[in-house]
């Protein structure tokens, strides 16, 4: 008759004041890292934040992180564990690091389930790291949280743009707000991304450079908020 | 799923069942729940106990409980779910995300992971009863 979960996800984000969700048509464009350096940032800003890992397959936020066994609270529901900060939900907390082998309709159950169990709270914004594509993901998030906003990642790439090109005609044909693109790891000429965002009609948010020392600072958030990279996105992050 | 989350989730379907059906009283709500969801009915009914809404203060609620099927997409192999054979940490992953039985278990017949839970997964609201004034 009823799934009686999807009666009570409006109502575990009514604290929440703005929902992001880290999204790209395409894998491998960073945006896991982006999402992580975005909540911390906010986070250093006076922000309240959460920041939801909902890339099943793939999870890294928690290695971006570089947090271990975290367990979250049960109290009328599950109350996430705090990470550096930050009010963090991840599949990592129920399957560890084992793989997570879901089809399309079973990985759409468990982000209802998720959703549907865990408690935000009061939170200023909550940042979601997207798994790549218009699958489950994608699709459930616009269905179940009309107000949720976009935040899509490209890289240089044309074969990056195209996925990601889909991905924003879905969402204007959805009529779902979309804050605008990000040129990431941006590595030579720019413009290209920025002239065909333009002409798609979305705001080009800006591009933040290809640093190396990301990769080092994966599992260290202190030295991820040195490198230029986090710099850039600081500056960006102002725009959202 | 968590059972507070369960029966706010119950008790927030049924007041919209009945907005729509326009009843002034529920008199019953039977809710079907999966062996999957690792459940424990005393906390659910407790939690609805404390829940219900004015409208459904004299409801009876009914929890009926399907048993787990899990079939193999690669060799068609059925099997049930043996709560026993799991220890705390799996019994606790699949009572939150009941798809992490994807993670923890394994086709008896082929040891793959790629099985469907063909029965015993979900919670619905069955049926509802009430009247109208």
């Amino acid at each position: 008759m009823s799934d009686p979960r999807l009666a009570i996800i409006p109502e575990r984000f009514r604290g929440v004041k703005r929902i992001i969700a880290i999204s790209s048509g395409k894998g491998g464009v960073g945006k896991s890292m982006f999402a992580v350096a975005l909540a911390l940032a906010l986070r250093d800003r006076g922000v309240s934040v959460g920041l939801l890992d909902l890339d099943f397959t793939s999870p890294s936020t928690h290695l971006i992180l570089g947090v271990g066994n975290l367990t979250p609270t049960e109290d009328k529901g599950i109350t996430p564990p705090q990470a550096n900060g930050l009010s963090y939900m991840s599949i990592v907390h129920y399957a560890g690091e084992n793989p997570v082998p879901l089809r399309g309709a079973e990985a759409s159950s468990a982000i209802i389930e998720l959703l549907s169990i865990t408690r935000w709270g009061e939170l200023d914004l909550l940042v979601i790291d997207m798994p790549p594509g218009i699958g489950d993901a994608t699709l459930d998030m616009i269905r179940l949280i009309p107000r949720i906003e976009f935040l899509v990642i490209t890289t240089p790439s044309r074969l990056a743009y195209e996925s990601v090109r889909k991905l924003l005609t879905l969402l204007r044909e959805q009529g779902v707000p979309t804050i605008g693109v990000v040129e990431n790891m941006a590595t030579w000429e720019r413009g290209y991304i920025e002239a065909v965002t333009g002409k798609a009609g979305f705001m080009y948010l800006g591009a933040v450079d290809f640093d190396p020392e990301v990769e080092v600072a994966i599992g260290d958030p202190e030295a991820l908020a040195k490198t230029k990279f986090f710099a850039q996105l600081r500056d960006l992050a102002r725009k959202i | 799923m968590h059972e507070w989350a369960l029966a706010e989730g119950i008790i927030a379907t049924a007041s919209r069942v009945a907005e729509e059906q326009h009843l002034d009283e529920i008199t019953e709500v039977v809710v079907r729940i999966g062996e999957l969801q690792q459940v424990e009915e005393e906390i659910v009914q407790f939690a609805l106990e404390q829940l219900r809404t004015p409208k459904m203060s004299k409801a009876k609620f009914t929890i009926e409980k399907a048993p787990a099927k899990f079939r193999c997409n690669k060799c068609a192999m059925e099997w049930g779910l043996d709560p026993k054979t799991l220890d705390r940490e799996t019994g606790e992953a699949i009572h939150f995300v009941p798809e992490m039985a994807h993670v923890y278990l394994k086709c008896p017949g082929c040891g793959s992971p790629d099985f469907e839970v063909a029965e015993g997964r979900g919670v619905w609201l069955a049926s509802i009863k009430g009247r109208r004034k």
